[in-house]
């Protein structure tokens, strides 16, 4: 191996890859953080399944392939970023040690096999990614719109896009220049590697060394300066499900999608009623019935806010939605992840007990959304990796129903009738058994 | 009813044991549509001689709307209630006529101390027709007939149930078509989650409307039906395009029993 670079320039690089690891690092565990300001859920069991559900939800994307379009473009996005990853080793160790493709006199044809791999990867997330931009500036697809769909949101979308495509692009003229300087047999280029794709941005670079050497340094350069800088956009990005897609599909629900959580703070209540001789069974004091700020909420509901990637599958599904009405699960999702944020931003700057007198309900989310929702799982059964947003909308209309009893005045009526004949209308249960007559 | 259908406490006072127990469900009970659905449940029972009993005015609503609509505490009253009075009959095996109920009881209720076995009336009617005792003797008043199936949402995705529902229908020889969306990703009638006991918020247009629509784009003789809740947002949304004439819409329990000649 020959040292090709002056120290100072591995001493730089040094210190970027510890500040974008520790930066990533940091920011990684203040969301972790406020995933955890969360209320407490035991999902600690069944490890078996929902390794299942993570190896198959998550990794093996079984419930994106009911698009097969979008599905297909995903899977060269996803395994194109996976497999590339791997030259970041040596890249890494490349920057570190002043070296050149050290691992290509190791690993000998494999390493060209490699290369030609990443290669046409490459070009697969390019031509993926142009797709996908394409798709959501050109053509008018419904669920990249919407009220929720505000400046951020869809510039968000476009930045990761356009950072992938000038990442990859990156990548594919530090290739070519990389050949052509093999060719030249520029000293320090060892021949090695194999270029199926840059081969034809080889003409289009100038012939000299001193240019190539130039071209192929820039670019070798950017594209790792751009991996550091990306790696730290994305906690801030909904890019965030590259990471979190896995715990939330680990952590989704196991039970029937019907099951909606019996609330154990209230079990113990109604136990105590009926019989009055009855232990309640230990459990931290609720504080409140459901959930009017994201703290209320458990750190599942947090988690599966950050995992979101606000595709939007589960708001065109959504029968309220697609008949005009203001809610959008994806938008309770935003929602919560964008109060939770909130709420730590607060944590950080003025200390735990921090009231900024906004709440989830009414501040993000209103009355007339929740009221909308018909429970039917059509979101639930949309979401390509079991994000949850129902479970969000329930506990917030507990919370109206039980802490401040403002359900509207026909559902109040439902209610009373309930409790005074034992059926949702007005008919005397002793009418109930009529029928057979 | 032509025969006598039994309630729990009746069935103890003689001695006796069912082998399942209907569970009505309040709509069931009293919404004068629904009850033609539970007679003809009552009568495939009857028809197939299956030992059944009602809880008649024991039973009381299983709290799916109230625990949808965020009352917990009704809910659990409800549910605490009704399985105390399950458990101290003995129920194993419980046949309900409405998804909702289904769910709840299936779903809900263990948790709370209640565990038997239940399905829904559309399996038990297709684990009749596979055991041979429901025969569509009387199929050709199906044949020919367009008929188009909707997924409850409780019973569907839910619960996972979509087979049963059409076993029921190709069994005739009716042609079953499907609607675009439907099974994991049909559209809901409107009525879950308590909206059945409100008004809808403001949009477009009301959900049943967007979903019967989309039913009559196939022009279908019978819109097939699985839970009352259903049946109602549909035969609105049939009665709001004036096509009810033209389109009926049945709960399967009633094309079942009518191609069984008990209607």
């Amino acid at each position: 191996m020959q040292i090709r670079c002056p120290m100072i320039l591995q001493f730089l690089f040094l210190v970027l890859l510890i500040a974008a690891a520790g930066l990533f690092a940091k920011n990684i565990s203040k969301i972790r953080r406020n995933i955890l300001l969360g209320r407490d859920l035991d999902l600690s069991d069944q490890k078996g399944l929902r390794w299942k559900n993570l190896l198959t939800i998550a990794m093996g994307q079984s419930k994106m392939a009911t698009k097969p379009i979008p599905f297909l473009m995903h899977l060269c996005l996803y395994v194109g970023f996976v497999i590339i990853n791997m030259e970041l080793i040596e890249i890494v160790i490349d920057g570190l040690a002043g070296t050149h493709r050290v691992f290509a006199p190791m690993m000998g044809s494999l390493y060209n096999f490699l290369i030609a791999s990443f290669e046409w990867l490459a070009f697969l997330v390019l031509f993926a990614c142009v797709v996908f931009i394409s798709r959501r500036n050109l053509i008018k697809i419904k669920r990249f719109n919407g009220t929720e769909m505000t400046k951020w949101p869809k510039s968000d979308a476009n930045y990761i896009l356009v950072i992938e495509i000038l990442l990859m692009s990156a990548f594919l003229t530090m290739n070519a220049a990389d050949a052509k300087l093999q060719f030249l047999n520029v000293e320090h280029y060892i021949k090695a590697g194999s270029f199926p794709v840059s081969a034809f941005l080889q003409n289009i670079l100038p012939n000299d060394a001193a240019s190539l050497i130039a071209i192929e340094r820039t670019c070798w350069w950017f594209h790792i300066i751009g991996i550091f800088a990306f790696l730290n956009y994305v906690p801030y990005s909904k890019h965030l499900h590259i990471l979190f897609a896995f715990p939330a599909s680990y952590y989704g629900s196991l039970n029937a999608k019907g099951k909606i959580n019996n609330m154990q703070s209230v079990s113990n209540e109604v136990k105590a009623m009926l019989d009055p001789s009855f232990v309640p069974v230990q459990t931290e004091s609720p504080g409140r019935f459901g959930a009017k700020d994201a703290t209320d909420l458990n750190w599942k509901n947090l988690l599966d806010s950050y995992a979101c990637t606000e595709c939007g599958r589960c708001t065109a599904m959504c029968p309220a939605n697609q008949t005009g009405k203001l809610l959008s699960p994806r938008k309770i999702m935003m929602d919560t992840r964008d109060r939770i944020t909130e709420i730590g931003k607060n944590v950080d700057l003025h200390g735990k007990d921090y009231n900024d007198n906004k709440t989830l309900l009414d501040h993000h989310i209103t009355r007339e959304e929740l009221w909308a929702c018909t429970t039917c799982n059509a979101c639930t059964e949309a979401c390509p990796i079991n994000l949850d947003p129902l479970s969000i909308i329930i506990e917030l209309r507990r919370y109206l129903v039980m802490e401040e009893s403002a359900a509207t005045a026909s559902l109040n009526t439902m209610q009373s009738n309930i409790e005074t004949n034992g059926t949702p209308w007005k008919f005397a249960n002793s009418e109930r058994a009529n029928w057979t007559n | 009813m032509e025969f006598k259908v039994p309630t729990m406490a009746q069935m103890i006072a003689d001695g006796e044991t069912p082998e399942i127990l209907f569970w009505v469900g309040c709509a069931g009970s009293f919404d004068e549509r629904a009850q033609k659905i539970t007679k003809d449940i009552a009568k495939i029972l009857h028809h197939v001689g299956l030992k059944f009993a009602i809880l008649g005015t024991e039973e009381s609503c299983t709290g799916d709307p109230a625990k949808r609509a965020g009352n917990e505490f009704l809910f659990q009253m409800q549910a605490m209630a009704n399985i105390e009075l399950l458990n101290a009959y003995d129920i194993k095996k419980i046949v309900t006529g409405c998804p909702h109920c289904f769910n709840t009881i299936k779903n809900e209720y263990p948790e709370l101390g209640g565990n038997y076995e239940v399905i829904h009336h559309t399996q038990l009617i297709q684990g009749l027709i596979d055991e041979g005792k429901l025969k569509a003797s009387n199929g050709e008043f199906f044949k020919g007939k367009k008929i188009t199936y909707h997924d409850p949402c409780y019973l569907g995705r839910a619960n996972g149930v979509y087979e049963a529902p059409r076993e029921i229908l190709q069994q005739l020889d009716a042609d079953l078509v499907e609607m675009k969306r439907c099974k994991t990703n049909g559209l809901c009638c409107g009525a879950g989650g308590a909206q059945m006991f409100k008004e809808p918020e403001k949009g477009d247009k009301d959900i049943n409307i967007e979903r019967v629509e989309e039913a009559l784009s196939l022009s279908p003789n019978i819109i097939a039906a699985g839970c009352p809740f259903c049946m109602t947002m549909l035969s609105d949304g049939v009665k709001h395009f004036e096509k009810e004439n033209e389109v009926q819409v049945l709960d399967l329990a009633e094309i079942t029993a009518k191609a069984n000649g008990l209607s």
